[in-house]
């Protein structure tokens, strides 16, 4: 049976559908459920194999990116998350769902999740948000989502605040040794970008685009390879230039929940 | 109106700072001051600024600040009860800084405010009451003078519309809860004379001309009664121009300078442009000019719908809300026709970004601030609703320094037929969404009077602050409750609000309402105020009783407010209710039928120079690289990457051909191509533009034809197909009541007629906008320039064959396709070069009736696959559409030029012409499939990144294209 995806949809969720179709592509069956939703009980968390936060601007990014959002699973949903990650299910946020799962303190790692943040996503180091491609380095095989992938990854970002930081800059040390930093931003040589813009387009430390939990199942990663599931959706795809499609994430994804 | 504000004791005040010295937004606004000229002003500190009301424990300010004010990674906080207003002037100096705090004026939409009262319940902490934001800047700067700091709060830091400001601590303010109000005013009519008829008129800033005020007197005298102030608001709006396009309605007198005796129209927009879509009579048009939104057939399945709108006086205001407003407004006209928004576009008109302040009529914001504040709004709205803002334009002249023009388009996808048009009676008049308040007041008549100095104040009580968050709720619920067939008719509130909305529903059969149970933002809003009122996202269904709890459990799901406000009845008027009491009462045929047709009167002025006229160009020694490059800067042909980069143009994952083309992408590409989700076959989308003042100041009729032939010709380049273009038509004019204005629009109506028929593309919606208006250095009030936007909707049968504008390959041959017969009427040459290279007055291009067999042509040989690269030749000419194309492809071109006039071949602007780029092993088919029509090779693509143009051996231009990209890229 192929396995079920559950898609969070909180009030400006909107790239739910961007999530779905490439769900789909890969192979999984997703549904998009309103919190509300599992709040009456009307869908229950473990009915499901996989969980997306998919991208958007949950109630509108006020007071910070996500961070309402983070809020409301805190304080409605802390138990069904919690069991769902520690369950070792795929889960996956995108994009505003990367920014849920950080100030919610469910990366990068939920056993700390309770004590003092380490990590944040702040306002981009241009001073806006910003919609370009970029090309991503799969670096981790501790994450269940980039385990065994070699190829980079094209696919566009679209946010104001993706800058991952931290309190202290030696911590990211151990989050790259641990293989924890999933994803980083590359040059057009598909080498890590060093924090040169536009290629590392929010000034993220090290470069980090994504980022897993110590146990491997949970992504977070600001760039959007859900928007990149079809050759033509390439920028370069009428120079016959069109590569590394995003939906080998997916499908690492969705065969990784087959198990469950 | 009664007061809505007062101090109140227990305020705790949260300043939110940034750790770094380097933060982005603070650099930001100190770029800003210094292009507006206060250089002075070394170092700005923003932070930000929350207040919450009500009493709260130490604990509860601390939870407060931890978890919800602030990012402790990033940000440092600080609290403090509220002191403000005991400051002493000395205390607005801390450390070597000023302080400058920005808080909103009360009852201005504050969205944040709303989800910190929300916030703050659910973290159990029930003292919040109320919470407002703002700013605090430390303002440094050796030199620097208290006059300085209320200059840079003026121009940069607030909008005196929306905000206030203070040196030193601001006073937060918070709406004071007051009684629910149903007053109701009579205003005796039947008694009133001709001047007192008008004074009424302007009194309730209604823009209703005599013989209007008298239609209305007539109805009273023969219902036997006077009017509710809710009934006159109501009548206005729905007569005003925005609603019901009285210009273009009117009987119009047209008299031509030269020509003995003058001609009758009796109705223009039937005489043109409906006159075009029903000689066209394409049957893939599925619903022109009837609904929200024009639609068409797409791919067997779905129909696409497609609106552009303008909001130009709200913009001029207060540039922010107003363009935010513009896109939540036609993403709604989209959603009125029962399907899913699936792109944004925007096409922007300023004045010079380098306008010096002394220039600016009293009251007029700078140009640099009303493009960036619009800019941000259509970002916010956009961006956060989730559509991808694709496809654009930006377009600068001083005649829209005071007057900024501001057009919003929405794409829409929905299944055929999908969307239902006939309330029953007995169907629920329903609203859902947003609660409504004082926003956007008499918007419709605000639209259709002339801007003055005194506009901001007047108006600024009622502005309107968008929430997209909401509006996505909006179309998440009504496209499921359309797909279960939950409704009868759906309409969306625009201008005007519920009276229009309602009105406009309750049309064919009548209905009644009960006004008290609107759901209000704040009490105290009167009757005609509510039904007025032009809060942003909200829609009016027609739901039968029985699919009510349907409905209502979507809702739920979704977080959107639902509210039954009366119900549809055969009665054939409409009636509206503040409790027992009845407010407004009227006829549907008198409200909808009564309008007298406007009479009108039109002068037509000859151009000066037919269009296609040129004359002899003196020989001489030219610069034309330097030319070349001075084009390529000018800021309307530079690049606008800063402003499409913000937006965000993937979501959806649609986006086939970016707005950005080329290696870098850093090149203009010609039309978007689109493949929205739920398409249903192999096709897709191109999404054009075409406009240019420059020629409507000329010969506006030509003008008309060019811009068709424009948006035409872009979507050709892209890959449509030129027999499936749609078009709509946005005219943004002066006032139709100056002679000579109207004289304009009546040559740009038939310019429209004349193009739309020519190349068989129906107009399938538009939209005017009058009074756009500005005072001049002379004193005297002028009209912008006439300011015709066509924007194409074309077809790809298959969206494989869509095209890039960048070069691909060296060895490839260019080629020259169309009848090039180049002018400088109009031209940017004439715009950007020196004084002594002026060239004559000549004609606007005109249009080859060749023209539209070579787009067919073309087209053939594109769907072939013939064409690697093609781009249109517009503004600049043939240098500047062949710079691009390097630009886009980081390759060179070798262009040979045997025309007479060298000039004139690189930079006189034409219509019909585009370069293409052919591999060599298609070249024999390709010029097999244009044989007879006009069609030469031009050069060839270059490994060798220089664009280079000769001409007998001589070389004219040579310019290696990083030049060519860093003139194109000069920032704005």
């Amino acid at each position: 049976m192929p396995p079920k995806a559950l898609i969070l949809f909180a009030p400006g969720t909107n790239r739910d559908l961007d999530a779905a179709r490439a769900l789909e592509q890969a192979g999984a069956v997703p549904e998009v459920v309103p919190l509300n939703r599992l709040r009456r009980g009307e869908r229950r968390w473990q009915d499901y194999q996989m969980l997306v936060l998919p991208g958007g601007f949950s109630y509108a990014d006020a007071l910070g990116a996500g961070k309402l959002l983070a809020l409301e699973l805190q304080h409605d949903f802390a138990g069904p998350m919690a069991e769902f990650v520690a369950s070792g299910k795929p889960v996956i946020g995108i994009c505003n769902g990367f920014q849920a799962l950080v100030k919610s303190g469910l990366l990068p790692d939920p056993t700390q999740a309770s004590a003092e943040a380490q990590a944040t996503l702040t306002f981009n180091a241009c001073g806006h948000f910003e919609c370009r491609w970029v090309t991503l380095l799969p670096v981790s095989q501790t994450c269940i989502w980039t385990r065994g992938l070699s190829e980079p990854i094209d696919c566009p970002v679209a946010h104001g605040e993706g800058n991952f930081q931290a309190r202290d800059p030696h911590w990211i040390d151990a989050l790259v040794a641990s293989g924890q930093a999933a994803l980083l931003y590359a040059a057009p040589d598909d080498r890590p970008a060093h924090g040169v813009y536009p290629y590392n387009p929010n000034g993220s430390t090290a470069d980090i685009a994504g980022l897993c939990n110590p146990a491997g199942n949970v992504l977070g990663l600001m760039p959007h390879p859900e928007d990149h599931i079809f050759a033509e959706q390439h920028p370069l795809w009428t120079r016959g230039l069109a590569r590394g499609s995003g939906l080998a994430l997916f499908r690492n994804g969705v065969a990784y929940a087959g198990q469950f | 109106m009664p007061s809505i504000t007062e101090t109140l004791t227990e305020i705790t005040r949260f300043v939110i700072a940034p750790r770094t010295l380097d933060d982005p937004r603070s650099a930001g606004f100190l770029h800003d001051a210094h292009a507006l000229g206060l250089t002075a002003v070394e170092r700005i500190c923003c932070a930000d600024l929350y207040f919450i009301q009500g009493r709260l424990t130490p604990t509860e300010v601390r939870v407060l600040a931890d978890r919800l004010l602030h990012d402790p990674i990033t940000h440092n906080v600080t609290q403090n009860l509220s002191a403000a207003g005991k400051m002493s002037a000395a205390d607005c100096v801390s450390g070597d800084a000023y302080v400058i705090e920005v808080a909103l004026r009360p009852g201005v939409t504050d969205p944040v405010a709303e989800q910190i009262v929300r916030a703050a319940h659910m973290l159990g902490i029930k003292g919040v009451q109320a919470a407002g934001t703002g700013l605090r800047f430390e303002v440094h700067g050796a030199g620097l003078s208290e006059a300085d700091c209320h200059l840079l709060a003026a121009r940069l830091l607030s909008n005196p519309v929306i905000q206030r400001y203070t040196l030193g601590e601001i006073e937060p303010s918070f709406p004071l809860p007051t009684q629910a109000c149903d007053a109701v005013d009579t205003l005796p009519i039947r008694s009133l004379d001709d001047a007192g008829l008008m004074t009424l008129s302007q009194e309730r800033r209604a823009a209703l001309d005599l013989n209007e005020m008298r239609a209305i007197q007539t109805y009273y005298r023969s219902e036997g009664r006077d009017p509710t102030d809710v009934e006159i608001e109501m009548i206005a709006q729905t007569w005003s121009e925005h609603c019901v396009h009285k210009t273009f309605k009117a009987r119009i007198s047209v008299e031509r300078r030269g020509q003995p005796g003058s001609e009758i129209i009796p109705n223009l927009f039937r005489a043109t442009i409906r006159a075009a879509t029903e000689t066209i009579d394409a049957p893939w048009v599925l619903s022109a000019f009837v609904d929200n939104a024009g639609l068409i057939e797409y791919d067997g399945v779905n129909a696409i719908s497609f609106k552009v709108e303008t909001h130009n006086h709200p913009s001029a205001i207060e540039p922010f809300g107003g363009a935010n407003t513009g896109v939540g407004g036609v993403i709604r006209d989209v959603l009125g026709v029962s399907a899913k928004p699936v792109a944004a576009t925007d096409v922007l008109c300023f004045g010079p970004q380098d306008t010096p302040f002394e220039a600016l009529p009293a009251g007029v914001l700078h140009p640099r601030r009303i493009l960036s504040g619009v800019v941000a709004g259509v970002q916010d709205y956009g961006n956060k609703i989730g559509l991808p803002t694709v496809s654009g334009g930006l377009w600068f002249d001083p005649g829209y320094t005071a007057n900024p023009l501001v057009f919003c388009g929405c794409l829409g996808i929905a299944p055929k037929d999908a969307h239902p048009r006939q309330p029953q009676p007995g169907d629920r008049i329903i609203v859902l969404g947003g609660r409504t308040g004082r926003d956007g007041l008499r918007g419709a008549t605000f639209s259709s009077m002339t801007m003055d100095a005194q506009t901001g104040e007047v108006s600024g009580a009622s502005v309107q602050i968008g929430a997209p968050v909401v509006e996505k709720g909006l179309i998440d619920v009504v496209l499921l409750a359309r797909d279960a067939h939950l409704y009868h008719a759906i309409t969306d509130c625009g201008a005007g609000g519920l009276s229009s909305a309602v009105g406009e529903m309750t049309s064919t059969l009548g209905g009644w309402v009960q006004l008290e149970c609107v759901p209000l933002k704040y009490p105290g809003l009167a009757p005609w105020e509510i039904w007025l009122s032009e809060a942003q996202e909200r829609m009016v269904l027609a739901v039968p009783p029985a699919s009510l709890p349907a409905l209502q459990t979507l809702c739920e799901r979704y977080a959107v407010e639902l509210t039954d406000i009366g119900q549809f009845e055969a009665s054939g008027r409409i009636v509206v209710r503040y409790g027992q009491k009845a407010v407004l009462d009227l006829s549907n045929d008198f409200l909808h039928n009564g309008l007298p047709q406007r009479n009108l009167a039109a002068l037509i002025l000859p151009p000066r120079c037919p269009a296609g006229q040129t004359t002899p160009l003196l020989t001489r020694e030219r610069d034309y690289a330097a030319a070349l490059l001075a084009l390529l800067a000018h800021p309307n042909i530079a690049s606008k990457e800063r402003i499409i980069r913000i937006y965000d143009h993937e979501v959806q994952g649609g986006t086939l051909i970016k707005p950005l083309a080329g290696l870098a992408a850093d090149a203009p590409a010609d039309a978007v191509v689109l493949r929205p989700p739920g398409s249903a076959g192999t096709q897709a989308l191109a999404l054009s533009a075409g406009m240019n003042p420059e020629y409507g100041k000329l010969d506006p009729r030509q003008m008309a034809l060019n811009v068709i032939d424009e948006a035409v010709r872009n979507a050709v380049a892209a890959g449509a197909d030129p027999e499936r273009i749609a078009l709509l038509d946005n005219f943004c004019w002066g006032d139709p009541l100056r002679r000579e204005t109207l004289g304009e629009l009546v040559e740009a109506a038939y310019g429209c007629y004349d193009g739309a028929v020519y190349f068989g593309a129906p107009f399938i919606s538009g939209k005017d906008s009058f009074n756009n208006e500005y005072l001049g250095s002379d004193g005297q009030r002028h009209a912008i320039p006439p300011t015709l936007l066509i924007s194409g909707l074309g077809l790809l049968e298959n969206a494989h064959a869509a095209v890039s504008m960048d070069l691909k390959a060296a060895g490839n041959a260019l080629y020259l396709v169309g009848a090039f017969a180049p002018t400088f009427g109009g031209s940017h040459y004439a715009l950007t070069c020196l004084p002594a290279d002026q060239p004559p007055a000549e004609g606007v291009p005109a249009l080859d009736p060749i023209t539209r067999a070579v787009y067919r042509a073309l087209h053939a040989a594109m769907r072939d696959g013939l064409a690697a690269a093609c781009h249109d030749l517009s503004e600049g000419g043939l240098a500047v559409a062949a710079a691009e194309m390097c630009i886009g492809g980081r390759l060179g071109l070798d262009l040979a030029l045997e025309d007479a006039e060298p000039l004139r071949t690189l930079f006189g602007e034409t219509t019909g012409c585009l370069l293409v780029e052919v591999p060599p092993q298609h070249a024999a088919d390709f010029e097999a499939m244009l044989s007879g029509l006009p069609c030469r090779s031009l050069g060839a693509v270059t490994a060798v990144p220089r664009l280079t143009a000769r001409r007998a051996g001589q070389i004219l231009l040579d310019l290696p294209v990083d030049a060519l990209r860093n003139a194109f890229q000069r920032p704005l």
